[in-house]
């Protein structure tokens, strides 16, 4: 939006742009929230200090941030989003060579007293980064080789990075993100199909090079493979978690087994109960009717922002709220499908649920964006 | 930068475009997600609940309580004691080799102990109990519960034990318990999943062995919930086992007491039976040993002591043991050859000390001979030429028919191990099993039990109740099941000619009441206590000619594991019979000298309900028999259990 738009409609300004908050995204990311809380009380076994308190406090100070982000105006954040990808790009050169090992993966980078993940910050930058470009780029030329080349290579570039560290997931969620911010630009169907042959020929390639010098995955990572493919394999073994996840799943029945009544996840058969498979405790304790309302919260944030989107004139800021939901599409898509033995392991949260600060965080800085660009959408002066 | 509205709107309908596209695509996913649901939670509930469960739900069992063993008056021969033993929890407890090391300054523990529990502990997840060590005195146990503050993870914990109050005295009959072995395991085709529990204690041999399905009760269960590294989170619900099934036997403890007592260090044994019953009172085997070093599991010094130990302690004599029966077996000789119509009582046969038979010269144990003899005196005196001469009339056959009638060579079915049944030979044995025909020197010497002929104490004492009787009286030692009587064996009649049976009776009372019998020095003068027997001894070695010559003419000449086997059998009061008892002590000599003496004193005592009475006992020889008795008596104290548990070494 420029300076010049901004005189000729209006925005609204100072206290009054409380009144336009989009308040019923802040209404359903609360839900999904509280979902959250519940089920960290209960996989806890009813200790309210271990992870369900500290989870609200970090949700409270996402929330702040996310109005904080939502009150400034939407021209910043587009000025900012070459800035952000560049510091991002920076951060995830810093992690590869300074980088600490945290749970077998580089993912983290000591600043200080200040322990940030670039990779978490890459996911809202990138799509930053590609609504600014495609808002800048002549609409004629979206599908032009050249340009599509140059937007490939901002969101491989991350993607690639991220991966080495090594965190399949997240690059799969960059690349995700990114590839959707193209896809709503115009980028013809034509460079998708394409990609979607290379993946498949990626896919032989990633498995042909199992057990070479070049191996392109880590073999913790293939043997989350081996056990999303066969899980009966080796119970005890790298399948045991998934095996165990389906059994909390499964056994949750229409209604579920009742609140903190779930065998799998309060006698720890479940794996990382709290954090990746908070859904199977969430399926197990409340049955069907449980997933599928967490799953309905989900879509009707999704729902909120496309609307929120059409109702945009602004390119940059539909771009933006359309590559934001994309993301938390494949967020919760990618977690769900994994933890229904649809996808293999890849280590995605589920968001705003999981236990964890740092994706949270990221995820409503993301909706913060939204919101200001729902806030500052020039309106007709009444 | 400003765009023309044009290309703006362009840009807003591809986007709106594009967005309804990847959002259709999106609730497509998001329905299949649905429908994944619906299968995995809907379709398939179930088998998932069933899983859930199997991962929660774990089933320990509980031992049950295992029966005891009774003696005929209902003396416990066989009970369940506590046990305290030290358990170690490693969460709790810390660094395992440190915690060893404190308890061992409190109870006695070997290196060789610390190392094996600390390897057992490591061996487990941290949080489960791991016994340390076990059959703790209560004075242990109170000294590592005093110090229970200073040393977390270390408790005393309660639990049961095989506890046998009279030691050594049923040790064969009763036998012992112990943990179970691999082999114990590879012998059952589908093992109890009891025996699986660690220091599960089964019956290794005798009574507790044979009875085992009795005694040992079916196992209770208690469902609990675990959690994935399989501690306990709570207890679902529990269900007690059935204890094991108490057992009252026919034996008597002050009976079998006195009666292995009386064996002294020898190494012998005495069979006690009530001849119209069958009931076996007292089965003893000397030397004995304790059964409880074996629950508590022996040592390897203790049980290098036992193996080693030429007089057998370990082995039940009774039944295990078959010896030529020697004289005693005269008594079958004797009612074959009359049965079979080929003796009278007025015949007489004259014994010079010898006999020739086709050209092989065979020896009465009197060398100068005992002259003219019936089968009467011939039974008193012990003479070997009547019954020489006898055994040519009848034949191997008839005696080997006799025999088996009398109960010989069969085997009992008694709840204990290792029951021997002895050897009757016949022609076919001999022919089967040593490839050579029965020549007529084979039944010379099976005439006086000896040869190929190997009877147990057991089975002489049913061939003694048997003559005392005129009935098949068999064996029995288990008086009831849970105070279920056991049905009598049936007793029936032999059929033996009443005459000739009398003529064999007057022969046995002979034995032990005639100045001539063998057994005169062993004479009872209560006349209602009265007892006809029967010597024998029983050849092992012959004196060989170097022997000889080296002036051995005597058995206590030759060393001990050469001398004859001396056994004594008889019944007791004469005139009414009740008891049959027999002896065999092995390599003991003279069965007169060495075995009616103490058959005398034990069918005394079974006759008199404890104790020999003194008055019994011809007048010249009171204050030896009075001083002997006191000395036993002292030895096995009143017919209460000396109980201390443990001492442990």
């Amino acid at each position: 939006m420029s300076y010049l738009e901004y005189h000729v409609k209006r925005s609204p300004t100072g206290l009054s742009k409380v009144l336009y908050v989009n308040w019923a995204l802040v209404l359903l990311l609360s839900a999904v929230a509280s979902v959250g809380f519940l089920q960290l009380y209960s996989v806890s076994g009813g200790n309210f200090e271990r992870w369900a308190e500290p989870q609200m406090q970090r949700f409270a100070l996402a929330l702040t941030v996310m109005f904080v982000v939502g009150f400034v105006p939407l021209w910043f954040w587009r000025s900012m989003s070459a800035l952000g990808y560049a510091v991002s790009v920076i951060l995830l050169l810093g992690v590869e060579f300074f980088g600490s090992i945290g749970m077998g993966a580089q993912r983290w980078l000591e600043l200080g007293p200040i322990r940030i993940q670039p990779s978490e910050m890459t996911k809202i930058t990138v799509i930053m980064a590609m609504a600014a470009y495609y808002d800048w780029l002549d609409i004629r030329k979206v599908s032009h080789p050249v340009y599509v080349a140059l937007a490939a290579l901002m969101i491989l570039v991350p993607a690639f990075l991220v991966l080495k560290q090594p965190d399949l997931g997240t690059a799969l969620l960059i690349l995700g993100g990114g590839g959707m911010v193209m896809f709503f630009a115009g980028v013809s169907l034509w460079y998708f199909g394409g990609v979607i042959g290379a993946g498949v020929g990626l896919v032989t390639a990633v498995f042909s090079s199992r057990g070479t010098d070049w191996q392109l995955l880590r073999d913790y990572q293939f043997r989350r493979i081996d056990a999303f493919l066969d899980p009966s394999l080796d119970p005890l073994g790298s399948s045991y978690h998934i095996n165990q996840a389906m059994i909390a799943l499964g056994s949750g029945g229409w209604s579920g087994r009742g609140f903190m009544q779930g065998t799998q996840s309060r006698l720890n058969f479940l794996p990382e109960k709290h954090t990746d498979f908070i859904f199977n405790t969430l399926a197990e304790e409340f049955g069907f009717i449980g997933g599928v309302f967490l799953l309905t919260l989900y879509i009707g944030i999704l729902v909120t922002c496309v609307i929120a989107a059409m109702r945009s004139k602004n390119r940059y800021a539909s771009l933006l709220i359309l590559g934001i939901a994309g993301n938390f599409f494949l967020y919760f898509a990618v977690n769900m499908a994994m933890v229904m033995g649809l996808a293999p392991v890849v280590g995605v949260p589920l968001p705003l649920v999981s236990y964890g600060g740092s994706a949270m965080l990221m995820i409503l800085i993301g909706f913060g964006l939204v919101q200001s660009a729902c806030i500052h959408r020039p309106r007709e002066r009444a | 930068m400003k765009r023309p509205p044009k290309d703006n709107e362009e840009s807003a309908r591809r986007i709106s475009r594009r967005a309804a596209l990847l959002g259709g695509a999106q609730l497509v996913f998001a329905g299949a997600l649905v429908l994944r649901m619906r299968s995995l939670q809907l379709g398939q509930a179930e088998e998932f609940r069933l899983l859930a469960d199997e991962n929660r739900i774990n089933i320990r069992l509980l031992p049950p309580a295992r029966g005891t063993i009774l003696d005929r008056s209902g003396l416990v021969l066989a009970s369940n004691v506590q046990n305290y033993r030290i358990v170690l929890v490693r969460e709790d407890a810390g660094a395992p080799r440190a915690a060893l090391e404190r308890l061992a300054e409190l109870i006695p523990l070997t290196e060789e102990e610390i190392e094996r529990a600390e390897r057992e502990i490591m061996r487990h997840r941290p949080f489960v109990p791991v016994t340390i060590v076990d059959q703790l005195n209560w004075e242990e146990v109170a000294r590592v519960a005093a110090n229970a503050p200073a040393m977390p993870g270390i408790t005393p914990e309660v639990g049961w034990t095989r506890f046998y109050p009279f030691g050594a005295e049923f040790a064969h009959s009763v036998g012992y318990v112990g943990p179970v072995s691999e082999r114990d395991l590879e012998a059952l085709e589908s093992p109890d999943p009891l025996l699986m529990i660690p220091r599960f204690q089964i019956g290794k041999i005798g009574i507790e062995r044979e009875m085992e399905d009795d005694l040992r009760g079916s196992a209770g269960h208690r469902r609990i919930e675990v959690n994935a590294v399989g501690r306990e989170m709570r207890e679902l619900d529990r269900q007690e086992g059935d204890a094991g099934a108490n057992l009252q036997l026919t034996l008597d403890r002050s009976l079998q007491a006195f009666a292995l007592a009386r064996l002294g260090d020898q190494s012998a044994a005495a069979v006690v039976m009530e001849v119209q019953t069958g009931n076996v009172l007292a089965m003893a085997s000397a030397p004995s040993f304790d059964p409880n070093l074996f629950v508590r599991g022996i040592s390897v010094a203790d049980y290098a002591g036992l193996r080693d130990n030429e007089y057998r302690p370990m082995s039940n004599k009774a039944v295990q043991g078959a010896y030529p029966p020697g004289s005693t077996f005269k008594i079958v000789t004797a009612m074959a050859a009359f049965e079979g119509g080929f003796a009278t009582q007025d015949e007489r046969v004259f014994c010079p000390g010898h006999i020739e038979i086709s050209g092989r010269r065979f020896h009465c144990w009197n060398r100068g001979g005992h002259g003219r003899v019936n089968v009467t005196s011939a039974l008193a005196e012990s003479c070997d030429v009547y019954f020489y001469e006898m055994a040519q009339r009848t034949g191997i056959d008839r005696i080997n028919a006799m025999a088996e009638r009398m109960g010989l060579g069969l085997r009992y079915d008694l709840p204990l191990s290792g029951i021997s049944s002895g050897l009757n030979p016949s022609r076919e044995w001999k022919r089967d099993r040593r490839g050579a025909e029965w020549v007529v020197g084979d039944t010379i010497n099976a005439s006086i039990g000896q040869g190929f002929v190997l009877s147990t104490p057991l089975q002489l004492a049913v061939m003694t109740a048997r003559i005392a009787t005129n009935r098949a009286i068999l064996p029995r030692l288990v008086h009831s099941i849970n105070d279920i009587e056991q049905p009598q064996p049936e007793h029936p009649p032999l059929g033996l000619n009443p005459v000739h049976l009398a003529m064999v009776q007057r022969g046995m009372f002979e034995v032990s009441n005639s100045q001539r019998g063998t057994a005169y020095a062993s004479r009872i003068v209560d006349e209602a206590m009265r007892m006809s027997g029967k010597t024998g001894s029983s050849q092992v070695f012959s004196i060989t000619a170097a022997e000889r010559a080296s002036g051995i003419r005597r058995q206590d000449q030759l060393p001990w594991n050469r001398r004859d086997h001396a056994l004594f059998v008889c019944y007791a009061p004469e005139s009414a019979p009740r008891y049959a008892v027999s002896i065999v002590v092995e390599h003991g000599g003279g069965g007169s000298s060495a075995a009616a003496p103490i058959a005398r004193d034990i069918i005394l005592a079974a006759q008199n309900g404890g104790l020999p009475p003194v008055e019994a006992y011809p007048a010249p020889q009171r204050n030896r028999i009075e001083s002997m008795i006191r000395t036993i008596s002292d030895q096995i104290g009143p017919a209460v259990a000396a109980s201390s548990l443990r001492g442990r070494a």
